[in-house]
């Protein structure tokens, strides 16, 4: 019998998301975003080092509610990542395995990303 | 590298739809996967409305009462139909779990019922496991020695034979590693949470003399470190075991053994 034409059954299709895979998935997207980030920081120091004229040209830029909506955004990815990190770290002591303190830990980073996210930008 | 999409000949159409006999009050609609290897075509999901009047508790009943009643040709594996053998594996309701200690009243609305994901299917909700079988076999999961055997069993203290506790209860039914988004994306050379677990099987049984080989086996960017820590295998395992407990052990010996 031929075994070549054989279908792959449906995965990301069919499975139902778990707030497990979810968080993990976040963990990375928010890694990749703050790497872009990075480049928006690098474009403000270099900004900075050129003069005052570059400078006032790149606070405009960074001003606008465009600019201002990606950094609330990338705010709350530092903190999430950070806090997912130290999740991990946790995690490599072998300890908080069990679902309950999973559960428990994955809200706990949920939540304090969101707090420090919001803190951050009533203090600044 | 992960494909997201499903191939073109495993893109699932609609099936035919059956209704339950006349008369029947108390009905759950199951939309089940189907692929036939003899007609050429493409998988389908069929449904099937079943008379839970007169039907067992569990989906397990549910498919064979299809089987035996409405579609003869509706084909899955089964065995004990107590959660011991991991025969009747699937993805039922979008999670993996075992059809025959799945109630059906655990689930709302419709039952979805999909052969375990991310497998190459041979009919219907049978998958073909032998990759992980192979990949089990690469362990060596059996005990090895060098020492000479005593003319009796070889002991093992009290406390060391716990560390086998959520271990040996395993019954291999693949619902964990075909949950794992990196066993989906790099299943070819990622041994996934089953066979890791069983690794550590081995590895923590204290009779064991070949640990140090063992773990050089492991020592790999993909057979063991591909496990990210997601979680899904925990989430589940319809034993409620905990391979993701395992592989950090795993991660645990091989940084400790430096």
């Amino acid at each position: 019998m031929p075994t070549d034409n054989r279908p792959l059954s449906p995965h990301l299709q069919v499975y139902r998301p778990q707030l497990t895979a979810v968080l993990s998935i976040t963990h990375r997207l928010t890694g990749v975003a703050l790497a872009v980030g990075t480049l928006v920081l690098v474009y403000w120091l270099v900004a900075a080092a050129d003069g005052a004229d570059s400078y006032r040209a790149a606070q405009a830029v960074l001003d606008s509610w465009l600019v201002k909506l990606l950094l609330f955004g990338w705010t709350f990815a530092l903190y999430y990542h950070l806090a997912n990190g130290l999740r991990h770290l946790y995690w490599d002591t072998g300890n908080g395995f069990d679902l309950e303190t999973v559960y428990l830990s994955g809200k706990i980073v949920v939540g304090m990303a969101a707090i420090l996210t919001v803190l951050t930008w009533i203090i600044a | 590298m992960a494909q997201f999409k499903l191939p073109a000949n495993s893109v699932i159409g609609k099936g035919k739809h059956l209704r339950a006999p006349e008369g029947a009050r108390n009905t759950k609609a199951f939309h089940v996967y189907r692929w036939n290897p003899d007609d050429g075509q493409t998988p389908v999901v069929d449904t099937f409305e079943v008379d839970l009047d007169r039907c067992g508790p569990m989906v397990l009943d549910g498919l064979l009462k299809i089987k035996n009643e409405m579609d003869s040709t509706l084909t899955l594996r089964r065995s004990c139909r107590e959660g011991i053998c991991g025969s009747c594996a699937m993805n039922i309701d979008g999670t993996n779990t075992l059809a025959c200690t799945k109630a059906i009243d655990e689930i709302q609305g419709d039952i979805k019922v999909y052969p375990l994901p991310h497998m190459p299917v041979i009919k219907d909700l049978v998958p073909d496991l032998t990759h992980f079988y192979a990949q089990y076999a690469s362990i060596k999961p059996w005990l090895q020695t060098t020492t000479q055997p005593p003319n009796r069993e070889r002991l093992q203290s009290k406390d060391d034979r716990a560390k086998l506790d959520g271990l040996y209860e395993c019954i291999l039914c693949a619902c964990c590693s075909t949950s794992c988004p990196s066993y989906w994306w790099n299943g070819d050379r990622y041994l996934g949470p089953a066979i890791l677990l069983q690794a550590y099987r081995w590895l923590v049984d204290s009779r064991d003399e070949f640990t140090g080989e063992r773990l050089d086996n492991l020592e790999d960017p993909f057979r063991l470190y591909r496990c990210h820590t997601i979680l899904n295998c925990t989430k589940t395992c319809p034993k409620g075991l905990n391979p993701g407990k395992s592989i950090a052990e795993i991660k645990k010996m091989m940084v400790a053994r430096r």
